[in-house]
């Protein structure tokens, strides 16, 4: 068997909307399967995975929690990826972002105004963009990769927040617990309506999101974006500056995935801890490709992962299986999208049997 | 055995699996692939070895278990580059965030068991030698692989007409296809050979480094492992040279540590992670000489037109 690719003349706009529902359904498929391996019913395991944490107002809110960070990092890295930055590194500037938006309630935790809680907004994202822009000088001006420099940042921000919580903001009267203060009431994000805990942090997403997309679409730096991407030497010959373009797409996700890191900590967590995040900033990137890198979609896909954490608990509680399988439906989601994404650009034609008769690279 | 030598060895461990994961990643580089799933393929190959010598008893059937894992995982990443011409970074990623989810997952029920160590095997006469004996010739047969491969990878590179197809792929698909080399293949088995190497590079680490099963036990070493083909150059012996100096960093952060120097851990435990960036800045400011020495079709698409 033989599988070839056939170039369509344009893109299909039918697989456009279609492939990632088509990579959803192949998921839960072989999500049943892996569940069945491991022993359990698949349809109760897929049930409590995927239907049960939509069925109740609190779970309803906990979604919106955990698919705030999501969005918001994801929105950012769109606007990365489309204009072929790579950075990879959003846990490390949300956690950077945490931490400097942290400053007010942990250091000058007797500062009560209702300044607090903008400034920290805008110190979280303040932080986010300077981490960032590491990766983003040493692309611009060493021409360093930026794939490998924003991970290993990663790791950094990771021991920098761990030795904060154990060393200099660790709590005075905390037990000797690795961790800071719990935030004054003043300085916690309030909640968006008064059913539950979901707090403002999803507000943001979905203003950042609506931004992100109007920009996209109808500015003129939403086609600068698109452009450089694309073909960095159109972009040249339009006078685009794609050393800026790393500057500017770079800073932006930074800041982005800054917001999202004080607005979880200064919402859902409040306080720091040596981990503040499940990995939102690599999900994040799954959640980037399955919105197919559009700001509206990436609203959709972030709901959709943060549905795999909400499930992922509820089956470690009615099944007794461990936290484990999230990571592999989140990995197998992303596997299927960018697969499925092929049918966009090209006809897939199976061969079963090698009927033609035209040798490799034949020239027509 | 004085102190000199026995940090010489702990560091010829640290080592051994960032030169085996670069090295293999080095060959698909020069295919013109770039599979950024290095360190989903060197935790998968982690957890199957230790699970097979767990269930076999032998650690040698446990390397092979890390290689074939590691070289069947690489085989997915080739499908969807190769053969559906999936974005490659993005794809790498997936294979990265898929390996440690599926590592995490079947290595469960062996977390906190006590593995068997792979044996050394012990030259007679050249490991009496003073010095270099105990450190080059009293070594498991992983370590004693990764010399051969180091060796064989730069014969076969530069001096077979195989390699010599191999790094034509990797410069220019088009014209290499136009001379009938079958670029789609040859950068399957690329990919499979820097699977099965992560694999290897895996195993070392859940059979030598510490013989037991951590989750996400490879801690960033195939993200270094790409930076130290950068490092390279992509020349096979000059791997050898960035992977031992990365050990060095790594195991001189263990000894501060033990030692008490007078700066937090976390701070030492970031010097590898700073170190990479450090070392990736020095070799890449020079825009020219990166030009030249970089594979000129790494990560570009090939779909054959017929």
């Amino acid at each position: 068997m033989r599988i070839e690719l056939e170039r369509r003349p344009e893109v299909s706009r039918l697989y456009s909307i279609l492939s990632p529902f088509i990579a959803l359904a192949l998921t839960i498929f072989f999500g049943g399967i892996m569940f069945l391996l491991l022993g359990k019913d698949p349809v109760s395991a897929l049930y409590s995975f995927f239907i049960e944490p939509l069925m109740e107002v609190w779970s309803l809110h906990e979604l919106a929690i955990k698919a705030a960070p999501l969005i918001l990092i994801a929105v950012g890295l769109s606007v990365c990826y489309r204009s072929n930055n790579w950075n990879i590194g959003a846990e490390g500037q949300f956690i950077m972002g945490a931490i400097a938006g942290s400053i007010l309630p942990v250091v000058f935790y007797e500062w009560h105004s209702p300044l607090v809680l903008p400034l920290m907004m805008l110190l979280g994202m303040l932080g986010g963009a300077l981490f960032a822009g590491i990766p983003a000088f040493l692309k611009a001006h060493l021409n360093t990769n930026e794939i490998l420099s924003s991970l290993m940042l990663v790791y950094v921000a990771q021991l920098f927040l761990d030795w904060l919580v154990r060393g200099p903001w660790r709590n005075p009267g905390g037990m000797n617990f690795p961790e800071t203060r719990t935030f004054d009431p003043i300085t916690i994000l309030p909640e968006m309506i008064t059913s539950g805990r979901a707090h403002w942090g999803f507000g943001f997403a979905i203003i950042a999101a609506v931004l992100i997309w109007f920009m996209m679409r109808y500015t003129l730096k939403g086609f600068e974006i698109t452009v450089l991407g694309q073909s960095e030497r159109a972009g040249r010959f339009a006078g685009f500056s794609s050393r800026k373009m790393i500057w500017f797409s770079m800073l932006l996700s930074g800041a982005l995935a800054g917001l999202a890191g004080i607005a979880e900590v200064s919402g859902a967590i409040q306080q720091l801890r040596p981990v503040i995040s499940p990995g939102y900033g690599f999900t994040a990137i799954i959640v980037a490709f399955l919105g197919r890198l559009n700001p509206l979609g990436i609203v959709v896909a972030g709901l959709v992962l943060a549905l795999t954490y909400l499930g992922g608990e509820a089956v470690q509680v009615s099944l007794q299986i461990s936290d484990k399988p999230i990571k592999v439906f989140q990995g197998m989601l992303l596997f299927f999208v960018l697969s499925c994404d092929t049918l966009i650009h090209y006809k897939i034609r199976m061969m079963w049997f090698d009927l033609s008769d035209k040798p490799v690279g034949e020239v027509r | 055995m004085g102190i000199f030598e026995a940090i010489l060895l702990t560091v010829i461990t640290a080592a051994t699996p960032l030169v085996l994961a670069a090295l293999g990643e080095l060959v698909t580089e020069r295919s013109g692939v770039l599979n950024l799933g290095v360190e989903g393929m060197m935790v998968m190959g982690a957890a199957c070895a230790f699970i097979a010598t767990q269930q076999t008893g032998s650690p040698y059937i446990g390397i092979l278990a890390g290689i074939a894992s590691g070289a069947v995982f690489s085989l997915l990443f080739g499908f969807l580059t190769l053969t559906l011409v999936a974005n490659q970074v993005a794809t790498g990623l997936a294979l990265t965030i898929l390996g440690l989810g599926v590592s995490g997952m079947i290595g469960e029920a062996y977390v906190g068991q006590s593995g068997i160590k792979l044996p050394q095997i012990v030259f007679p006469i050249l490991s009496d030698i003073p010095f270099i004996g105990p450190l080059l010739f009293r070594q498991d047969l992983i370590f004693y692989l990764s010399i051969a491969l180091v060796i064989g990878v730069q014969w076969f590179l530069f001096r077979s007409r195989a390699g010599l197809k191999l790094r034509s792929v990797g410069d220019s698909h088009s014209s290499a296809h136009a001379l009938g080399i079958n670029v789609i293949r040859t950068r399957y088995l690329a990919v499979m050979f820097g699977g099965g190497c992560a694999g290897l590079a895996g195993a070392q680490l859940s059979l030598v480094y510490t013989p037991q099963w951590v989750e996400n036990m490879s801690a960033g070493r195939g993200w270094i492992a790409l930076a130290l083909v950068v490092f390279a150059s992509w020349r096979p012996w000059r791997v050898v040279i960035g992977g031992y100096l990365f050990g060095a960093v790594s195991i001189s952060q263990l000894y501060a540590q033990a030692f008490g120097v007078g700066i937090p851990s976390q701070f030492l435990s970031a010097l590898p992670y700073l170190a990479t960036i450090v070392v990736l800045i020095l070799i890449s400011h020079n825009r020219r000489m990166t030009l030249i020495n970089t594979p000129a079709s790494l990560g570009k698409p090939f779909v054959p037109d017929r």
